[in-house]
């Protein structure tokens, strides 16, 4: 049985499952990430050593510098980035280089602005399309 | 908040002016939304941070460009590669590396951008004027654009600059409307500075440290002798924090009052820098000693002007340094034939001088040595370098970097 869902607005719309990893701090990817592995490498973040491939990653907002978009893009196309990305912030930043990815390689990583609060890393999260091309973002 | 477009650019969006506009159009509406833009604008120009390679995502997104047909729709400059085309026995650089890099910065001019290589295109002519609305990468450029100008850009990069480039439009936010231009911050200079190389870039280096996301006003900076002195400041700041506009009362063109700067608001926040503050911020720009041994100079990031040049081609005939200590100058390609229809670099290799085009010394492999002290008179090189190609940096002035080339080593307050 699915709890009730959030609903969220699509800056790149797509549908994602995959456990979650919530960050309590903005991470760059640009220095921040491994593009080759998925790894947290920024050494300034509590999060270093951790693994975002795969993942439906949360977080508060984007950060850094603009070649974070290139860096999504490339580890989308490796395969390397997170199955979703749900922000409470708009980024532009990760909007470029999820739909340049998409535009590129027609992989939709979906990017999700709603409240992130009430999920836990760990929890099973599936994000999808719902009426009127809103988010909708549930635990399974 | 809604997106308003006009037909005009519903007719890319939808593919009636081919499937590269298309997609260019498609990537900036989704970044306008993300940024709560209301409507696009046109823009006159762009500068496209795109030619360093960073991976097969960005040599994948412009041949894709490429072969949906398509071309910039306005002057559209280039900021540096990863390689000097013109002097390629310069960089260092294994064949797989090589050729992906050369690709990226060509694949640009099949894109009809001009082959300008340079992080200074305000030194080109296609220099912006004042209050024209611009897209540029690069955050030297953004910065020199934004304040020593008054044209408008936001910080643009990664496929965001060529998207505006393909299209002719940019997003209505941020630095392009009026209203955002405000002075937050106010700097209060204090104790009467002279106008050295050095204080343009300590202030700088301060400025940038502690503006966060507001926009600096500098009061009390001293009348720089060129415009030279206010990239350097605008370097620094971009360098050391996020600054892509900066109002310095009496000297930039939106600043011809404090009241102007600030537009008749009082300033947030209020900050003096004294004298000690900026020699502070200096010091810890380099991490070795007078005295040490010098491997090379490096000079001219960002590029270096044609004034520039003048200033260092009679110092180098004065001081004459002999062959021992290379000195790099990272220039623009089209200052560089400038100097060679002036004859002005003849027999200036005997002094160590090595032109550099298309790129950058911090961003590729040139240095021959790598081991030891590179000086340089750049506030942004003496930040990156020692991070980007590890090496330690000694910072002061040109004529400081110019003697200690012909001493071997680091000699600074020259005489």
């Amino acid at each position: 049985m699915k709890a009730p869902a959030t609903t969220g607005t699509f800056h790149l719309a797509g549908s994602a499952q995959g456990p979650a990893l919530v960050l309590s701090q903005a991470l760059s990817f640009w220095g921040g990430i491994d593009v080759e592995t998925g790894d947290i490498i920024d050494h300034s973040h509590p999060d270093l050593g951790g693994n975002i491939a795969g993942r439906i990653l949360l977080m508060p907002s984007g950060r850094g510098s603009s070649s974070s978009s290139s860096v999504l893009a490339e580890a989308i196309r490796r395969g390397t980035a997170p199955a979703g990305i749900i922000l409470e912030r708009p980024d532009p930043i990760l909007a470029v280089g999820a739909i340049v990815a998409e535009f590129l390689y027609k992989i939709s990583m979906p990017l999700v602005v709603c409240d992130i609060s009430g999920i836990a890393s760990g929890d099973r999260i599936a994000i999808g399309l719902g009426e009127d091309a809103q988010a909708m973002v549930s635990k399974l | 908040m809604t997106l308003e477009l006009t037909t005009g650019d519903q007719s890319m969006l939808h593919g009636e002016q081919g499937s590269a506009a298309a997609a260019a159009m498609k990537i900036l509406v989704a970044f306008a939304k993300a940024v709560g833009a209301r409507k696009l604008l046109n823009i006159a120009g762009a500068h496209i941070d795109g030619c360093l390679y960073h991976g097969q995502a960005s040599l994948d997104f412009v041949e894709r460009l490429i072969e949906g047909g398509g071309r910039v729709r306005v002057p559209t400059t280039l900021n540096v590669g990863s390689f000097d085309l013109i002097h390629p026995g310069l960089v260092k650089m294994p064949m797989s590396q090589e050729a992906p890099a050369r690709r990226l910065m060509m694949a640009h001019l099949d894109l009809g951008c001009q082959a300008t290589f340079t992080c200074a295109p305000y030194q080109t002519r296609f220099r912006p004027r004042f209050g024209e609305q611009i897209a540029w990468g690069e955050s030297n450029a953004i910065v020199f654009a934004n304040s020593v100008i008054g044209a408008r850009t936001n910080r643009y990069g990664d496929f965001i600059d060529l998207c505006c480039a393909m299209t002719g439009r940019a997003p209505a936010w941020g630095l392009h409307l009026s209203e955002n231009r405000r002075g937050q911050i106010l700097f209060e200079l204090t104790g009467g500075l002279e106008p050295s190389d050095a204080l343009f870039v300590g202030v700088g280096l301060l400025v940038g440290q502690k503006s966060g996301d507001r926009i600096p006003v500098i009061s009390g900076l001293p009348q720089p002798r060129d415009e030279d002195q206010l990239k350097a400041l605008g370097a620094a700041a971009a360098t050391t924090g996020a600054v892509a506009l900066f109002h310095a009362v009496g000297i930039t063109p939106e600043a011809t009052t404090l009241d102007e700067a600030l537009h008749g608001l009082a300033p947030e926040e209020k900050i003096r820098i004294s004298r000690a503050d900026i020699r502070h911020a200096l010091a810890r720009l380099s991490s070795v000693p007078d005295g040490v041994q010098l491997a090379a100079v490096s000079l001219g990031t960002p590029h270096f002007s044609h004034e520039e040049w003048m200033r260092l081609l009679p110092l180098l005939r004065e001081v004459a340094p002999g062959r021992g200590v290379p000195i790099y100058v990272n220039t623009g390609r089209a200052t560089l034939t400038r100097l060679q229809d002036e004859g002005a670099l003849a027999g200036m290799e005997a002094f160590g001088l090595v032109p550099v085009t298309d790129t950058c010394t911090y961003v590729t492999s040139i240095l021959e040595r790598l081991d030891g002290v590179v000086m340089t008179n750049s506030g942004k090189w003496a930040h990156y370098a020692p991070g980007n190609i590890g090496l330690s940096v000694g910072f002061g002035d040109m004529e400081d970097c110019v003697r200690s080339a012909a001493a071997g080593r680091v000699v600074r307050g020259a005489p």
